[in-house]
């Protein structure tokens, strides 16, 4: 294997990687802060990018033009829209169920997510269908040998970059991350401390949504093609990812989506080489199984949440 | 009101209820219309539902038709073990005559048993697996459609008649796209061409960037995709994201407007497909089908099996009205087909009840628009496909 190809790989398993870190983060965050489970955040992440798209085509219908101006308006409206979706799951659906067995929150979430699911494809036109996303990124490339860096994909990673770095930040730098903290380390002695609760929880699940919706305009933006699916198998990474890295962790969390493409990267090219014959399908089982050792070596993550003293 | 009375008065409405079904109402014969009505090929199952569909209102305005016809449609959702609930539930159904079935080939082959043995017959409308009417020898199940060995005999032979040499081939891995696979392998090495390498890829992967990156190494001159739409538009997208500069070539499983409205006019442009069955486009019922189809404003396109639907269907109406509304005979006169007009060509069943079809049609995406190659400026020589 020639030095470009492995650069290609590794740079096509971080784009996927950022992907699911950012999916990653959500589940994170939210099970910090209230030890659920949301299971319809992949879906959340595929209304973001239906809504960027929708966005996009009023914009053009509007005659607006400017790449750049159609790709703010894009992201803010996704992100928001999909802030203020999070934020109100949480508040009718997810604090409801609060004091009920995490079983039922879990099965609540999930059912969520198929409705999201099948209301995008009943009722965004011909929603069924793949639906191609506007390219909205200079696609400028550069070849070394067999590798090609694009502007774009490029672009994409420093901006997932700078989502995460934002909101790693934003828990540990400002008062709002440290009450976001004080939520998730004791929700009771937090509100004695004088922490609005609720508004908290409403926060870190807007903040999560909104990353999921940056994350669906990140997918669209990179493959250039949507569909009402692309939920589903994000969500199950996502989650998967977040876990193995240490659920509640952030820092674990990203671990997590790295680890995982890379993953699937290795099995895609490693097992087709080392056992002629198997197809490349096999990557998933291969990243899936290895997922689970490492939740039987590491129960609680790679990276542990720091206070084990939970009863 | 005495008991005879009573009696004398239902005797009345009785006989009066009697006359007006005799002069009024003809007997509703219904027919059951399975494919994927949800899912990510929908697009092609809801075009055949509403093409099965006009067949059937067509018959019904029809003042000399001795039945009146019904449409009962189910979903089977792509996927064999729904397709196997389904199948049952309409073949358990006595007032059901016949079925047009099945888009997917993974649900057509699963579910053949079942009509066997409620003796359902039915008139498959999209699925091209061989095995679907070759794997048994069961009168109830037929097919108008042509099986992928047509096609990919066709595709290979052609495509190696254009001077190109190497080939990447990425399939799903259902029974629909290992079929793919083996018979245009098959095909292309018995036509010379070389295949540099296969990727077997699962039916609903997002991510192609490291089987194209391999693809992309093995430097082929086309890229043979045997699978469905929705992968098709990621494989064909994902491949311009990597910079991998080879023909994309398809299967019947990708002609679909959904397709090029998927990738955009650019990006499918110079894409190739092969489907069997004469361009309906051309042929004098296909302007009449393409006609009736506006005028009932349906929401979504007829689709590239559409055409086949509504010949199943006519196939299974024209029988009815011949034999009555009886399985068995159905069955029989089914099978008794040989040299029918159809707005899909002639359709004449074998032993197997497969349409034995001389033609396959050659599809290339110009504009925005699948076209016939022999009709398009890449057949005329006026734009060159990648390679040429």
């Amino acid at each position: 294997m020639t030095l470009g190809l492995l650069s290609q790989y590794v740079f096509n398993s971080l784009m996927l990687g950022m992907i699911y870190a950012m999916v990653a983060v959500g589940f994170t965050l939210f099970f910090g802060v209230l030890d659920i489970i949301k299971f319809s955040h992949g879906d959340v992440l595929m209304v973001g990018a239906f809504t960027g798209l929708a966005t996009y085509l009023g914009l053009e219908a509007l005659g607006v033009d400017s790449a750049l101006v159609q790709l703010l308006v894009m992201t803010l409206v996704a992100t928001l829209s999909m802030a203020l979706l999070g934020a109100l799951i949480a508040k009718y659906l997810v604090l409801p169920l609060r004091l009920a067995p995490p079983l039922n929150t879990l099965l609540l979430t999930l059912m969520l997510g198929t409705v999201l699911r099948e209301a995008v494809r009943l009722f965004y036109p011909q929603g069924s269908n793949p639906k191609p996303f506007p390219r909205l990124l200079p696609a400028d490339s550069i070849s070394f040998g067999s590798f090609t860096l694009r502007a774009d994909s490029v672009i994409l990673l420093l901006a997932g970059l700078a989502a995460i770095v934002a909101v790693h930040l934003l828990i540990n730098r400002t008062k709002l991350g440290l009450a976001i903290r004080a939520v998730a380390q004791d929700a009771e002695t937090a509100r004695i401390m004088g922490i609005n609760f609720e508004f908290i929880v409403l926060l870190t699940f807007a903040i999560g949504s909104g990353m999921a919706a940056l994350g669906g305009l990140m997918n669209g933006l990179y493959y250039n093609e949507i569909n009402f699916g692309i939920g589903l198998l994000l969500g199950v990474i996502g989650f998967s990812a977040a876990v193995v890295g240490g659920l509640g962790n952030i820092y674990g969390a990203i671990l997590g989506g790295f680890l995982f493409s890379a993953l699937q990267s290795v099995g895609a090219v490693t097992l087709p080489a080392l056992f002629p014959g198997t197809s490349t399908a096999y990557k998933d089982v291969f990243a899936f199984a290895v997922v689970i050792i490492f939740m039987v070596w590491r129960p609680t993550g790679l990276i542990a949440e720091k206070k084990s003293e939970r009863v | 009101m005495n008991l005879k009375r009573k009696a004398v008065v239902s005797l009345m409405g009785l006989t009066l209820a009697v006359a007006a079904g005799v002069a009024g109402a003809k007997q509703t014969v219904k027919i059951v219309f399975i494919g994927p009505l949800t899912g990510g090929v929908s697009a092609n199952g809801i075009g055949g539902r509403n093409s099965a569909d006009l067949a059937v209102r067509l018959k019904n305005e029809d003042p000399k038709a001795k039945y009146s016809y019904e449409l009962v449609s189910y979903d089977d959702e792509c996927k064999p073990n729904i397709a196997v609930q389904v199948a049952t539930k309409a073949a358990a159904d006595n007032s059901i005559i016949a079925g047009v079935t099945h888009y997917c080939s993974v649900t057509a082959v699963a579910t053949v048993d079942t009509y066997h043995k409620f003796g359902l017959p039915v008139v498959v409308w999209g699925a091209v697996l061989p095995s679907i009417t070759y794997g048994n020898k069961y009168a109830e199940v037929h097919r108008v459609n042509g099986t992928m060995i047509n096609q990919n005999e066709v595709a290979a032979k052609f495509m190696t008649g254009m001077k190109y040499k190497k080939w990447v081939i990425i399939h799903d891995t259902t029974d629909y796209g290992k079929g793919h696979n083996q018979y245009f392998s098959e095909y292309l090495k018995k036509a010379g061409g070389q295949i540099a390498g296969t990727f077997g890829v699962t039916a609903d992967q997002q991510d192609f960037t490291t089987e194209l990156t391999k693809a992309k190494e093995l430097k082929p001159d086309v890229i043979y995709f045997g699978g469905l739409t929705p992968l098709g538009v990621r494989i064909r997208s994902q491949m311009e994201k990597l910079g991998v500069n080879a023909v994309f070539e398809g299967t019947s499983g990708i002609k679909s407007d959904a397709f090029v409205e998927g990738l955009g006019k650019q990006l499918a442009e110079g894409s190739l497909s092969f489907i069997e069955g004469a361009p309906w486009e051309k042929l004098p019922g296909g302007l009449y089908f393409a006609g009736k189809y506006a005028l009932q404003k349906y929401n979504e396109p007829p689709e590239a099996y559409g055409p086949f639907a509504f010949a199943a269907a006519n196939l299974i109406i024209d029988a009815i009205e011949k034999v009555g509304p009886n399985r068995k005979k159905v069955t029989s006169e089914l099978g008794k087909t040989k040299d029918r007009d159809s707005i899909v060509g002639k359709i004449t069943f074998d032993d197997h009840g497969q349409n034995i079809v001389p033609l396959i049609t050659k599809y290339v995406a110009q504009d925005g628009k699948w076209v016939v190659w022999e009709d398009s400026e890449y057949g005329s020589g006026k734009r060159k496909l990648k390679g040429q």
